[in-house]
């Protein structure tokens, strides 16, 4: 595409995305190096002499080790993971069936109610988390980890709906007429015929889905409150933490080891989170 | 006639049960009514009862009683409310632009061939996947007065001679803020505007560029128009999330130094949960609906009329 000399190449296309790498994975590297750096060289003020912020001769595992033995870091990974993968599953098998029923089947109020999912779908989670915080205590689930896989599909379900929506349509109808002459029910039809063919699209959902619960921050902080219910990212924030203070070896050992899963989960399914991202947004 | 051929095709009836599926609109309703279930009660009935909340005089562990509008009145007397109001305008603004015209320069770099091609994408969408809290904290360590990896840089290069506090300042902590939202949010303008751009064929910018279209003719003329659908999905999308931001200004600076970077979100957090006003609070957070939903508006026209044609 580009016409030209040779450093034109460079100038136009080499030099910018090296340095859109540099900015966008800069603090990823900072993480890292940050982990497993002894507090001795941690703590030196950025002006002191000889001082190479970038690279350490002496790493250390006292951080992460701290983190392992010292605070709950790992039952919150549990409790991540078990929230994400239930939360997921609900908002898959509702998004799946209103999916379904919205692309294939004629019914009244089929159009406004698809727009009402794709409003909800618009909704923020810091518009609703006062009232929310009050109903999940009238109903007995404050602090639990119900309270997080029960509100996660609200802002699961309106996505994988949309998205389900976009794959079903694309599955020929006379493929199911087909299923149907041979004597299948509606339901088997769809459970059997349709389904399968949107496979695909289900990991799409499902991966996009899981990435997004296991990052949730608000909720999690405002409807959980004992040390061993809470997620990573909330208790990364207020157990690392000692008011002013910052454990910045330990807090950076969290954060990276809380990265980790949703990365290698992302790792293994790139091409279907970026179908569900860019599907997400063209609908 | 059609029952006679349904017994020819189907020699055991479905039990009755199952037979009440056969309608359309049955089974529509059987499968719509777990999400329906789920949407509302934690959507539709919390956005009631935060109207509800937002009229009376609760805090924690008070009900309250009926105020009327006497909450809005408050807040919209309240200094640290019209910061929080200027602040999120100025944050949905500033951010949004970076994040477009970053974001569709990416996506140009990433729309042409290259080794390793593949792998830069998977990478680029990392500031997007990891927990935003998580990333937020590496961004405040490098923000850190004392520690600034940003500053030890600066100065080397020379261009700082004496320590720049990043977070303890007003306007530069806003502008720290931005800086993290924009990083966050390029990789999602980029990935989708790239699948924006693989849609449109490469043979129309060939052809300009035979009539002797020079390469910004060609990306003003063709790949713009062209993209406009997509990138009006996505700012709007964007303006949404950005406008109700949370994370990173909570983990970055709590609303301070002395309130001047709260977001619409932090400070009702702060009022609501913090001090345990709820009613406030409920209040503050319900502001940012008349925004929100002049967005959406705008989003399904737009969608609505790109249908149509």
């Amino acid at each position: 595409m580009i016409e030209g000399a040779r450093w034109r190449t460079w100038v136009f296309f080499y030099v910018p995305m090296a340095l859109f790498l540099v900015f966008l994975l800069f603090p990823f590297y900072w993480m890292v190096i940050t982990a497993v750096r002894p507090d001795g060289e941690l703590y030196r003020p950025w002006n002191a002499i000889n001082y190479n912020p970038f690279w350490t001769w002496k790493p250390t595992w006292d951080h992460v080790r701290y983190l392992l033995d010292e605070t709950l870091f790992v039952t919150w990974l549990w409790n991540t993971t078990f929230i994400a993968l239930a939360s997921t599953a609900i908002s898959l098998v509702c998004g799946v069936f209103a999916g379904y029923a919205l692309s294939r089947l004629t019914f009244p109020f089929a159009g406004s109610l698809g727009t009402g999912i794709f409003i909800t779908y618009l909704v923020p989670q810091t518009l609703l988390f006062i009232p929310l915080a009050e109903i999940i205590r009238n109903y007995r689930l404050g602090d639990t980890p119900w309270a997080l896989i029960l509100t996660y599909p609200t802002f699961l379900i309106p996505f994988c709906t949309w998205l389900m929506m976009g794959y079903f349509k694309a599955v020929p109808k006379e493929l199911e007429e087909c299923a149907r002459i041979d004597g299948a029910s509606r339901w088997q039809a769809m459970l059997y015929i349709v389904i399968p063919v949107a496979i695909p699209g289900i990991l799409s959902a499902g991966i996009f889905a899981f990435t997004l619960s296991w990052n949730e921050f608000v909720y999690a902080l405002v409807f959980l409150s004992s040390p061993e219910q809470k997620t990573v990212p909330v208790g990364v924030t207020s157990e690392l933490i000692r008011g002013d203070v910052f454990f910045w070896g330990p807090l950076m050992a969290g954060a990276l080891l809380g990265s980790i899963p949703v990365a290698i989960a992302y790792s293994f399914f790139v091409e279907h989170y970026v179908a569900g991202l860019t599907g997400s947004v063209k609908g | 006639m059609a029952i006679a051929e349904t017994q020819v095709y189907m020699p055991q009836a479905p039990r009755p049960r199952l037979r009440l599926l056969e309608d359309e609109r049955w089974l529509a309703l059987v499968l719509l009514v777990p999400t329906l279930v789920l949407l509302g009660l934690f959507i539709a009935y919390p956005f009631v009862r935060g109207i509800l909340l937002s009229v009376t005089s609760s805090r924690v562990g008070v009900p309250g009683e009926f105020v009327g509008l006497a909450n809005f009145y408050k807040i919209f007397n309240d200094g640290i409310f019209r910061t929080s109001v200027y602040n999120t305008f100025v944050y949905t603004g500033v951010t949004t632009v970076f994040k477009l015209a970053l974001g569709l320069w990416l996506a140009m770099l990433l729309n042409r061939n290259f080794r390793g091609k593949a792998l830069t994408r998977a990478f680029i969408l990392l500031p997007f996947i990891i927990p935003t809290v998580l990333s937020t904290f590496a961004w405040k360590w490098m923000f850190d007065p004392t520690f600034s990896v940003l500053n030890w840089l600066l100065y080397h290069f020379g261009l700082i001679t004496g320590r720049i506090n990043w977070l303890g300042d007003p306007d530069l902590a806003m502008i720290s803020i931005i800086i993290v939202n924009i990083w966050r949010g390029v990789p999602f303008f980029a990935i989708s505007l790239l699948a924006g751009l693989q849609t449109i064929s490469p043979e129309l910018n060939e052809a300009a560029a035979i009539d002797g279209a020079k390469p910004w003719q060609r990306f003003w003329h063709i790949t713009w128009p062209l993209l406009l659908p997509v990138t009006m999905v996505v700012v709007l999308f964007s303006v949404i999330q950005t406008f109700a931001d949370f994370q990173i200004v909570y983990v970055m600076t709590g609303g301070g130094p002395a309130n001047a970077t709260h977001l619409f979100a932090t400070y009702a957090y702060q009022i609501g949960i913090g001090t345990g006003l709820l009613s406030e609070g409920a209040a503050i957070s319900l502001a940012m609906f008349p925004v929100l939903f002049l967005v959406v508006i705008i989003q399904l026209l737009y969608i609505r009329r790109v249908e149509v044609r």
